[in-house]
Order: structure tokens, then sequence, then C-alpha cells
């Protein structure tokens, strides 16, 4: 009875904490990326003629974010029965999301005017990383070439 | 030494090719920083520790590749590209590789 107990806290701290801290940072992310819309960010360039540009700097952005003990849950009930996994998704979307602002910005203050060829690589810690159901972390680094 | 993700360099000309220069870090989890993980892993969010961790580690990888490209006499590398992989549990790999050129 008493590991319920435990467990139903758990998860009622970890929802609401979870719901606050992910609206929070969606409203940081979303403000950020209106503040740094005017910078292009291409996922090509590689394979076009070179630009003209005086300087080329790699820049890139990392974060490591992890899922609350109500998404965990969630998950480990969606496991039962497969299909989508939103709570999931929306953790993958803002850590992609992070990661790319982090590079816009350091690139803003370099003076960039437009940032080629990004790439995304997201690995995670933990539960995934074992095969096992578990706390999740998603670690996510975009990078990509800045030039000005 | 100038670091792309494109082919070349803009406003280079590249006139040698070194071939591929890697680095690599294997990182793995601490107790300190898994307390505070195992915290934010009830309530979501940012792990902090980790980020500063994952940017170390970046750049390690990073100036491993620099110092290979160096020893050879480049000056640039071109088409640089990261990669992650996980050693064993608790660990990970991170991969930085490109290709090492002369520019001018």
């Amino acid at each position: 009875m008493d590991e319920i107990i435990v467990i139903l806290v758990l998860l009622g701290i970890g929802y609401v904490f979870g719901v606050l801290a992910e609206k929070r940072h969606y409203k940081d992310i979303k403000k950020r990326e209106r503040e740094t819309v005017f910078l292009p960010v291409a996922s090509f360039g590689a394979k076009q003629p070179l630009p003209d540009a005086r300087d080329a700097m790699l820049f890139s952005g990392a974060v490591v974010i992890s899922s609350d003990y109500f998404k965990t849950f969630v998950m480990t009930l969606r496991n039962l029965i497969g299909g989508r996994v939103i709570a999931y998704e929306s953790l993958l979307d803002r850590g992609r999301r992070e990661a790319l602002l982090r590079v816009k910005e350091q690139a803003i203050q370099w003076g960039a005017r437009e940032i080629l060829n990004v790439r995304y690589e997201t690995s995670t810690i933990g539960g995934g990383a074992s095969g096992r159901t578990g706390p999740v972390s998603i670690e996510v680094i975009a990078y990509g070439t800045g030039i000005r | 030494m100038i670091l792309t993700t494109l082919e070349g360099v803009p406003g280079k000309e590249v006139i040698e090719h070194y071939g591929i220069v890697q680095g690599s870090t294997v990182r793995a989890k601490n107790v300190g920083r898994d307390i505070a993980a195992g915290f934010k892993n009830i309530v979501g969010g940012e792990l902090r520790g980790y980020t500063d961790l994952l940017n170390e580690a970046r750049q390690e990888a990073l100036d491993r590749m620099v110092l290979q490209a160096k020893q050879l006499g480049a000056n640039a590398i071109v088409n640089v590209r990261f990669a992650t992989s996980s050693v064993a549990q608790g660990a990970a790999e991170l991969f930085a590789y490109g290709t090492a050129v002369r520019v001018r």
C-alpha cells in the first residue's frame, strides 16, 4: 500500500512540475525563436557551389533533457499497447529546438548572416540505451557552418 | 584552423587533401551529477550537469581532431560530422570526423 502511495505522489509531482517546466520551456523557446528568426538556417549547402563569404566557422549547440516521472510512466503503459507517444515527442521537439537556438545565438554573436548545412545528432542516456523502460534523457547536438 | 560542415571553405580554394581526421571521447555518468539527474528524472527538464559534460566532450573530440589535422599540415577541416554511440551502460561515445585540407 505504501508503495502505491509513493508512486502516486511521484506521479503527481512529475505531472505538475513536468507540465509547468514544459510550458515555461516552450514559452522561452518561442520567444527566442522570434528573436533569432532573421538569421536564415539551411540544412543544405554541402553540395551547392560554395557561398561567397569572408569567414566560415563551425557552431554547435548541445542540450541534455530529461523526461519526468509521469512521462516515464506513460511510456511504460504505452509499451503494452503501442502507438504514438505524444509525451516523448514533445521532449525531442524541445531538445532539438533548444539545441538549434543555441547554435543560432552563438552565430548571431559572431555576426553570421547565414547558417548552412545544419545537422542534428541525437542519442539517449539511460532507459533507451539499455533497452529497458526507465527514465530517459535525450541528448541533442545541432551543428552547422556560419558564414559572414 | 577553419572548421566547416561544407565541402570547402567559402572564399578560399582547396589546394591539397590530407584524408580523414577524427577525434573521439568516451564519457561516463558521474555519481554527483547522477543524484541531481535522478531528481530531475522525477520533475523533468534540462540536465545542466550533463549538458556541460556533453559540451566538454564535444570540445575534446574537436580538439583531438584538430590536433591530428595540424600534424598532417592542414589548415582547415571540411565536411565535419558528429556521431554518437553508446558503448556500455551509462557510457557514451562522441565522435567527430572530417576531411583535412589545405586552403588558400
